[in-house]
């Protein structure tokens, strides 16, 4: 029952979030962990959260159940790691920022407006040959935004990584004990 | 309007500027390096190994005669880490270092990893250029938390002197709590000549740590109920058992089912081997009967083990009709080789305890199995199959078996026993007769050669500590793994740590040697190190005698069995220095039984020639028509199962 590699193509979409301490290292500790037990990540974005002393790390990947549990177990290990859940699609909202830059000139500038307008998405660079589109949504509206830009030709392409918080009044820190990050 | 607060994670050294509002007033004024000492004295260490150097002399310049702790002045920082490992497993506490930085904590990441393998308790600290200095490549600058980080516990890069009390009250926690293993502490040198106000005890602030000693209720009544419903239980007892001392525990718990006990390489000794339920080590060099009763078993319970490669060989074909109970501390290892039917999160002990009164409820309500038919397979395999050896070797030389049988004969029964890695670490463990917990260390899960004679110092100085140096240390070595450290040599010799050096000197890497044989068509590439050869147009370097000697220890050779005897009593007759034995071995003396690499452990090889698990035996069916007398059915489907026609139960 070796189960590393962990990821498979077809596995399902999962994402973590996974409230830290905040404090050095801390990243390099989360990526080094992924590295070394062979868990490939699709995104992972780092942000200062609603408190001060936690930090939270949202990391997608495809993967299987039993490799996950398993890293999950693995985070948990990590000292400064307080908290791991693993988000649902239905009761959670999950957000990217994309910055495309098409190659978009005068003969076809507006049929690519077309579709800026068709996605609520908005233009926020002009120039004779290109455009810049900023769009957020979830990762199916981007992909299929994407896909109608691919014709136009993509000069250049920039994602944020997924973010995503759960539904209703709660935060996951509720019950979190922190670290008194005064002193230290 | 949430206040934006500085994001560390991507920081090395803390961004914020400490608030200078806060003026710590309580407490005496000292500088980094004093509370560094005066922490490790408040922790109530008593034993700390190292080396200075540059980054680290604030800290060294604080200790005095007066210092609580004995310092013991290593000449590798390697050999420092293997110290306080060995130390640490002798004792049960806490094993110390203090190392500088670059290059000095470069050479601490093998016993780092050793550590984090074998889950020995390990604080490692060692200096750091100051802060300023830190990222500009400066002199024996290393990026020793970023160096470290895949193979510790956890880690610190202190900044602040103020910091240190908590910093290292922290780490010892942490080392020793839960799954052991070892804590670095980098302290830069602008933490040990600041200032800061010292007070004990230290609020410990670890909101992310909260280890799992307590086992929940219901999976101990369902492990229980597979107790009351298995046939043939094995009982796989690994390091974590000896690291939460729970040999008594354990031997209970074989003693209720009737279990057999098999152990893994760490786990040697934590029952006697006296006590009949003993059947050995499993795995690659294992025992015959403790591997078949693992491929044979229906219950396999996993205590404090983790299922690693050289136990299990194939995975797939590991133990395949068990169903597995598996206990550890880590909820990590539950499931990251084998998908546990019941699984058990918590201290082994802690967990034991709780089992053993469940199952005495169970048994008083339900009886207990018959497992008549089950021992007479595990004896018949027993007999069938002893360690055994050659005493006799083509060239004269002495059968390495021999001699670490005869070792165990001539020891005192509380003998602490040492080893390298390597054929000879196999022999020591198949053979030496173990009586007593916390007296067998080895390198297990990294397989450091080297290991062996710091560790054995560490075990010695441990012993000195704690009976009065009243236990003897033997360390069994080969040539090849003894070379890697014998510098230390001189810290036996000088800090008085009077070890027993057993060389089984076969002049070849030996376990090395023995895949060439096996597996590379005997080609001997680079394993000859012409250091025993018993030929004398052979200069064999070094003379282990005259080297010992230029440590101002005792050095005997020995090449016959009267010699060999004649050393054995000498060493254990001297107690004020180290003595070294050059034992001349057999160089193509093989570690038996066998599973090759990868293979599945019912491939087990007895002798050359011999593989008793691959055809199904007299022996297995005169106990399974046995079996088919006493038990239902079902039970004789299982018993096919077993014995591989089927693949898998579940």
């Amino acid at each position: 029952m070796a189960i590393y590699p962990a990821s498979t193509p077809h596995s399902e979409r999962h994402t973590l979030s996974v409230l830290v301490e905040n404090r050095p290292g801390v990243l390099a500790r989360i990526a080094g962990l992924f590295a070394r037990r062979a868990f490939n990540i699709n995104s992972l974005s780092v942000s200062p959260t609603e408190r001060p002393d936690i930090s939270r790390v949202t990391v997608t990947a495809d993967v299987e159940q039993v490799p996950l549990e398993q890293i999950i177990k693995q985070l948990n290990k990590l000292l400064h790691v307080l908290k791991i859940v693993d988000l649902d699609n239905t009761d959670a909202v999950q957000r990217e920022l994309v910055l495309i830059k098409v190659a978009a000139n005068e003969t076809n500038r507006s049929d690519v407006l077309e579709i800026v307008r068709l996605f609520r998405v908005r233009v926020v660079d002009v120039h004779p040959e290109s455009l810049t589109i900023e769009a957020t949504g979830d990762e199916g509206k981007i992909d299929a935004l994407l896909g109608l830009l691919d014709d136009y030709g993509v000069i250049e392409l920039v994602r944020s990584g997924a973010v995503a918080v759960t539904r209703g009044p709660h935060a996951l820190s509720e019950k979190v004990v922190g670290s008194e990050i005064t002193g230290r | 309007m949430v206040s934006p607060t500085p994001l560390q994670a991507f920081s090395a050294v803390p961004k914020a500027p400490k608030s200078n509002k806060q003026t710590l007033i309580d407490g005496e004024k000292m500088t980094g390096a004093q509370a560094l000492i005066r922490t490790l004295e408040d922790l109530g260490v008593q034993d700390v190994f190292g080396i200075p150097g540059g980054a680290i002399l604030p800290v060294y310049h604080q200790i005095h005669d007066d210092t609580k702790f004995r310092f013991v002045l290593m000449r590798h920082e390697q050999a420092a880490g293997h110290a306080a490992e060995g130390y640490a497993v002798a004792t049960g506490r806490v094993g110390v270092c203090i190392v500088t930085s670059g290059p000095g904590a470069t050479n601490m990441v093998t016993p780092i990893a050793d550590a984090n393998m074998d889950s020995v308790p390990l604080v490692v600290i060692s200096g750091q250029v100051g802060v300023d200095a830190i990222g500009t490549d400066a002199f024996q600058e290393a990026d020793t938390v970023g160096i470290t980080y895949p193979v510790v516990k956890h880690s610190y890069l202190v900044t602040d002197a103020q910091d240190i009390p908590r910093v290292l009250a922290e780490a010892h926690y942490i080392a020793r709590t839960g799954r052991p293993g070892p804590v670095v502490v980098d302290v830069s040198k602008t933490a040990q000549v600041g200032d800061m106000y010292y007070t004990w005890p230290q609020k410990l602030l670890l909101p992310g740590y909260n280890p799992t000693t307590k086992p929940h209720g219901h999976v101990l009544h369902e492990a229980a109920k597979l107790f009351e419903q298995s046939y043939r239980p094995v009982l796989y007892v690994g390091g974590g058992a000896a690291r939460s001392n729970a040999g008594a525990q354990v031997k209970e718990l074989a003693d209720l089912t009737d279990s057999p006990i098999v152990t893994t390489l760490p786990a040697r000794g934590i029952v006697p081997d006296s006590d009949p339920k003993v059947l050995g080590m499993l795995g690659m060099h294992g025992t015959l009967a403790a591997t078949a009763a693992t491929q044979k078993c229906d219950l396999l319970v996993a205590i404090g083990a983790r299922f690693d490669d050289r136990v299990t060989g194939k995975m797939e074909a590991f133990a395949p009709a068990a169903r597995v109970v598996h206990i550890d501390i880590d909820p990590a290892e539950i499931g990251k080789r084998r998908q546990p039917d019941v699984p058990i999160v918590g201290d082994v002990a802690e967990v034991l305890d709780a089992l053993n009164a469940e199952i005495k409820r169970d048994q008083a309500i339900q009886g207990k199995p018959n497992l008549a038919a089950w021992w007479k397979l595990i004896n018949s395999w027993r007999e069938k199959y002893p360690m055994e050896y050659d005493e006799k070797t083509p060239d004269g030389s002495l059968s390495p078996q021999w001699v670490v049988e005869e070792l165990s004969r001539q020891a005192a029964p509380s003998t602490i026993w040492v080893s390298g890695v390597g054929q000879h670490q196999m022999w020591a463990s198949q053979l030496i007769d173990f009586e007593n917990p916390h007296s067998w260390i080895s390198s297990g899960g990294l397989g450091t050669m080297g290991f062996g004679l710091p560790a054995a110092i560490g075990a010695r100085v441990g012993s000195a500590r704690d009976f009065g140096g009243k236990k003897p240390v033997w360390l069994i070595d080969g040539d090849g793994s003894f070379q890697m450290t014998s510098e230390e040599l001189a810290a036996a010799f000088i800090d008085n740590a009077p070890v027993k050096i057993a060389i089984l000197n076969n002049s070849v890497y030996g376990m090395v040697r023995q895949w060439q044989t096996l597996f590379y068509d005997r080609h001997y590439s680079q394993t000859s190190i012409q250091d025993g050869e018993n030929t004398e147009d052979i200069v064999n370097v070094p003379d282990f005698v005259k080297l010992a000697e230029a440590y101002s220890c005792v050095g005997i050779r020995a090449t016959t069995q009267e010699e060999a005897k004649a050393a054995i009593k000498r060493a254990n007759e001297i107690n004020d220095r180290p003595v070294l034995i050059d034992f001349r071995v057999y160089k193509d003396a093989m570690v038996w039984p066998m599973v090759s690499a990868g293979q599945s452990n019912d491939t087990v090889t007895y002798k050359p020639g011999v593989q008793p698990l691959l055809h199904h035996d007299s022996t297995d069916r005169v106990a399974d028509s046995d079996r088919d007398d006493s038990d239902n059915g079902s039970e004789a489907k299982a018993s096919d199962t077993a014995a591989g026609t089927e693949t898998s139960e579940k």
